[in-house]
């Protein structure tokens, strides 16, 4: 602590030149902390999606249907506790660029099964006595300025009523609270049963089928139970559980975790050459004060520590602050990604990798400074 | 009075590109402790490599340097530093105090060197800055200080950790005529009442007037000595 004052005062030598260094420190760590906290946030909620929510598809392919008889036969496979299902509405609001995340459902089971859904018991129970009725998110309620009692016309691109048009009419019985779960999670509830009456065809299919399970280390085997009873059928499935399904849908996007570090390793790569130009230029400017603390006594190892501290301090204090402002920025991002916090292992990761900027950008001036030869500096040469 | 300061037959030479420079060609020499002694001689006589192997801070090529009964040319660079720290007080020609500290922060500097407590450094370093005169000073930077209370500081910085030996190249190269005798009167001072030795290299015959002996090299060699009572 006593060589503070020493290491603040060579730190400020040049005001400008410290304050830019530390912005550029400052913004990459910024940058570092929304990326791979956004990255690991992506991988955080993949792995924590729950493992007792089993998804049961067509095996040939997402978009095909599945009979909706399947349901009352994967609720008699031992292990599953509770069934819901999804028909993708494909809705849209008065225009096609107001996509809405609806789907067709059996709403009981389906706020059974995501117990993360808040809602009020009356909303479900004006669901059921509603056939008209939908069920929407507050998000969604707020976008719109849905409240309840509206009647809201949405039109779909998939799906002709049994009155020829493609615009629906549904009655707002209730809003539910999602953020838990995320921005991604749809927020647009009708009910099958009236779907299903009012459809001009493609009745009795649904997209996904939900599945909840008594034990999550069932999991495969329930799985496996299911997929058996379907095999050799006209319409196969395919069950997952809920973080594979994610990760497949993931995977669709691109390689993330492949674009997030090769942003990151550039800039970082950028920003050692920055920080070593820093140091290197301050420690040049500085040589005969460096050989005067030196001829007053100061060891080559403590000249050495003193820049390999100063430099310390730029990258830590920058990268300290980067991480801190991605870590304000998180709750911003909560309507996209749902209730996720900076990770730990992202302050983790920052903290070694400004630990790590700090001793490769400082060591080669630090070793000049200990390597200054006191008569030969103190003469200007 | 005994030595504290002897040389024998130190020789220097240093390697210039692909040149070899013999600077000092077997120098003997004898410094009583509590003296004052002043080194002259024309440029390239070899006086600050004398001054620089006196206090530490380079090592001879061949012969012995004893400062204090120790052998200093056998030290390794780590402990030739620390006995620095302990026995020299330097002040130089241009000061060279650090100029983003304080006064009292560039006083302080040697003993951060030591493990006197906080409070303890700063009733030294307070000391040592009313010695010089500056106390009134202390929170001001070099570069709000003339040159010659920036000398002050440099003298309150080398007598702070009550060193053995000052070493002086110089110190009143860069000042007037009037700010050289203060700091001149300043360094008889410390040896007449503190009983300070003090080795300084200097080309001013009047700042050399100051010393109780005269040694002046020429051509890395002793050429002539004058000793003299000073009043």
């Amino acid at each position: 602590m006593k060589y503070l004052p020493l290491i603040w005062a060579g730190l400020w030598r040049k005001k400008a030149r410290t304050i830019f260094t530390m912005l550029s420190i400052v913004v990459a760590f910024l940058l570092f902390g929304l990326l791979q906290g956004i990255n690991q946030g992506f991988n955080t909620v993949v792995q924590n999606l729950d493992v007792d929510r089993l998804y049961v598809t067509a095996k040939t392919n997402l978009t095909d249907g599945l009979p909706i008889a399947y349901a009352s036969r994967i609720k008699a496979v031992p292990g599953v506790r509770q069934v819901s299902y999804w028909t993708y509405f494909a809705g849209y609001y008065q225009d096609s660029r107001n996509p809405i995340p609806a789907f067709a459902t059996d709403p009981v089971a389906l706020f059974d099964i995501y117990k993360d859904l808040k809602i009020k018991p009356e909303y479900l129970q004006a669901m059921q006595r509603t056939r008209t009725g939908v069920l929407i998110n507050e998000q969604l309620a707020a976008k719109y300025r849905w409240k309840l009692g509206d009647r809201i016309p949405l039109g779909t691109s998939i799906w002709t009523n049994k009155d020829g048009s493609n615009t629906w009419n549904f009655d707002v019985v209730g809003t539910f609270d999602s953020s838990d779960l995320g921005g991604g999670f749809p927020g647009f509830y009708l009910n099958q049963s009236y779907f299903d009456e009012a459809a001009a065809f493609g009745r009795g299919t649904v997209h996904y089928y939900i599945v909840a399970i008594d034990d999550p280390a069932q999991a495969t085997a329930v799985s496996q139970r299911i997929d058996a009873l379907f095999v050799n059928s006209a319409n196969e499935t395919r069950t997952q559980t809920e973080s594979a399904l994610a990760q497949m849908q993931l995977k669709q996007i691109g390689d993330i975790n492949f674009i997030v570090n090769a942003i990151v390793g550039a800039v970082l790569f950028t920003l050692l050459f920055l920080t070593a130009n820093t140091m290197m230029q301050s420690v040049r400017e500085r040589t005969g004060e460096l050989a005067v603390l030196k001829t007053l006594g100061f060891s080559d190892g403590k000249v050495l520590s003193l820049v390999l501290i100063e430099s310390l301090a730029l990258c830590a204090f920058a990268a300290a602050t980067g991480i801190a402002l991605a870590a304000t920025a998180f709750p911003l991002l909560k309507p996209i990604f749902g209730n996720f916090q900076m990770p730990g292992i992202v302050v983790a990761m920052g903290a070694g990798l400004a630990l790590l900027l700090a001793f490769i950008s400082g060591f080669a001036p630090a070793w000049r400074a200990r390597q200054l030869n006191i008569v030969d500096a103190l003469a200007g040469r | 009075m005994s030595a504290l300061v002897t040389l024998r037959n130190v020789t220097k030479s240093y390697t210039r590109g692909k040149q070899k420079v013999e600077v000092l060609h077997g120098v003997d020499l004898q410094i009583e402790s509590g003296e004052f002694l002043a080194l002259m001689g024309p440029s390239g006589s070899g006086k600050t490599t004398t001054l620089n192997l006196i206090a530490g801070l380079d090592q001879p090529t061949g012969g012995e340097v004893e400062v204090s009964g120790n052998r200093i040319d056998r030290l390794a660079r780590g402990a030739l530093a620390d006995w620095r720290a302990r026995n020299i007080g330097f002040i130089f020609q241009f000061y060279n105090l650090l100029p983003v500290l304080t006064a009292e922060a560039n006083v302080e500097v040697p003993l951060l060197l030591t493990n006197l407590s906080r409070s303890e450094r700063r009733r030294r370093v307070q000391i040592a800055l009313q010695l010089v005169g500056l106390a009134d000073r202390a929170k001001h930077k070099p570069n709000e200080l003339s040159g010659g209370q920036q000398q002050r500081v440099a003298i309150a910085r080398a007598i702070v950790a009550d060193p053995t030996l000052l070493v002086c190249d110089e110190p009143t190269g860069d000042l007037d005529r009037q700010n050289a005798e203060e700091i001149m009167n300043l360094l008889k001072a410390l040896n007449r009442t503190q009983g300070k030795t003090i080795v300084m290299v200097t080309h001013d015959p009047r700042a050399a007037e100051y010393a109780s002996r005269e040694l002046h090299l020429d051509k890395g060699k002793l050429a002539k000595e004058e000793v003299r009572h000073v009043a």
